[in-house]
């Protein structure tokens, strides 16, 4: 069973990974989009930490709801109300249980990404980080190992593809040839998965 | 509210946000709008740019605080640029809470819309009639 301690390290897991990577994203951004991409989700990763230590919800829904409420506020770009709607709604999917099987987790996610599909109206093949979190729901029964490999993969994946949707779609087939930053970020909170996960 | 110069009851009217990656084309754009519309002046029009450092992106409390102070209970319509700007303002509505009954999201272009959303506004249209004549600016081509 998860409590709300797994989300919470699940949380601290992906600040410490994308502060680590946030060069690495925003060099990926620089070529297809703005540039700031990584210092968008270290900004917005950085205060979901300090809150969660300031608050400690005590569900996982709870700690969930309140990461993606502070994404949405703090981010300043796209990803802040992309990667916000997908822990919010993954978050209220969880309910107000005190713990929740890795089952109920895998439905719960699946919902958000589903979310996350409707806002931005990307579908898989889009070069999105859709790429990245479709395939990781889809392995999540395997476990969180899997997951974390396929999220990588499927960031990977997106190198040949060419941009549907956001600012890197108008560089047309420009923007093929390069890994896209948000799948790229996806792979990293999926691996905070596991690392919370102790894998 | 009376308005006793012109000897009628003046409607509540409704509230324009603009919301645009940068403070400087927010602010421009409701002025522009603003001034377009003659007695618009007294809609009431807030702009909501870029990030709260002052730099390019969109900002939930900006948008948030924005909308908050053009509400005078007859609905909010708020027009966005793109990216981040569209997709903050509908996660904000998804929240269901952080903006004021009756905020709409106009899918219209930013410029054009926002001019047809003031001068609409001014009149006393509802937010119906507002989001309307701003989506309608989709239809005008320029060549």
């Amino acid at each position: 069973m998860l409590d709300a301690d797994f989300f919470r390290r699940w949380m601290t897991a992906t600040a410490a990974s994308v502060d680590r990577e946030a060069e690495r994203l925003t060099a990926l951004d620089s070529p297809i989009g703005d540039a700031d991409h990584g210092s968008n989700l270290q900004r917005g990763f950085t205060a979901v930490a300090a809150e969660l230590e300031k608050e400690a919800p005590q569900t996982p829904g709870a700690v969930l709801t309140l990461a993606g409420r502070q994404l949405i506020s703090t981010v300043g770009g796209a990803s802040g109300p992309l990667y916000g709607t997908l822990l919010r709604r993954t978050g209220k999917a969880l309910g107000e249980a005190s713990e929740v099987s890795e089952d109920q987790f895998a439905q719960a996610l699946r919902a958000g990404v589903d979310a996350v599909m409707t806002l931005g109206g990307a579908a898989p093949g889009d070069k999105t980080m859709i790429d990245a979190l479709v395939p990781a729901v889809d392995a999540l029964g395997d476990g969180f190992t899997a997951a974390r490999a396929a999220a990588e993969e499927g960031a990977l994946a997106t190198t040949p593809l060419q941009a549907r949707k956001g600012r890197a779609s108008y560089l047309g087939e420009r923007s093929i040839g390069h890994q896209d930053p948000g799948a790229t970020s996806s792979a990293l909170l999926i691996a905070g998965l596991a690392e919370a996960h102790g894998e | 509210m009376s308005n006793e110069s012109d000897g009628k009851v003046s409607e509540r009217l409704v509230g324009i946000v603009l919301v645009s990656h940068s403070a400087e084309v927010a602010a421009s754009v409701a002025e522009l709008a603003r001034g377009l519309a003659g007695g618009g002046t007294a809609v009431p029009v807030a702009p909501a740019g870029g990030t709260e450092g002052g730099g390019l992106g969109t900002s939930a409390e900006l948008i948030a605080a924005a909308a908050a102070s053009v509400d005078r209970g007859a609905g909010v319509a708020v027009l966005t640029d793109l990216g981040s700007a569209v997709l903050t303002v509908k996660a904000l509505l998804a929240e269901g809470d952080e903006l004021p009954d009756g905020t709409r999201l106009v899918d219209a272009p930013f410029v054009e819309g926002a001019v047809a959303a003031v001068v609409t506004a001014a009149t006393g249209a509802d937010l119906a009639a507002v989001e309307a004549a701003a989506t309608e600016a989709y239809a005008y081509r320029k060549t």
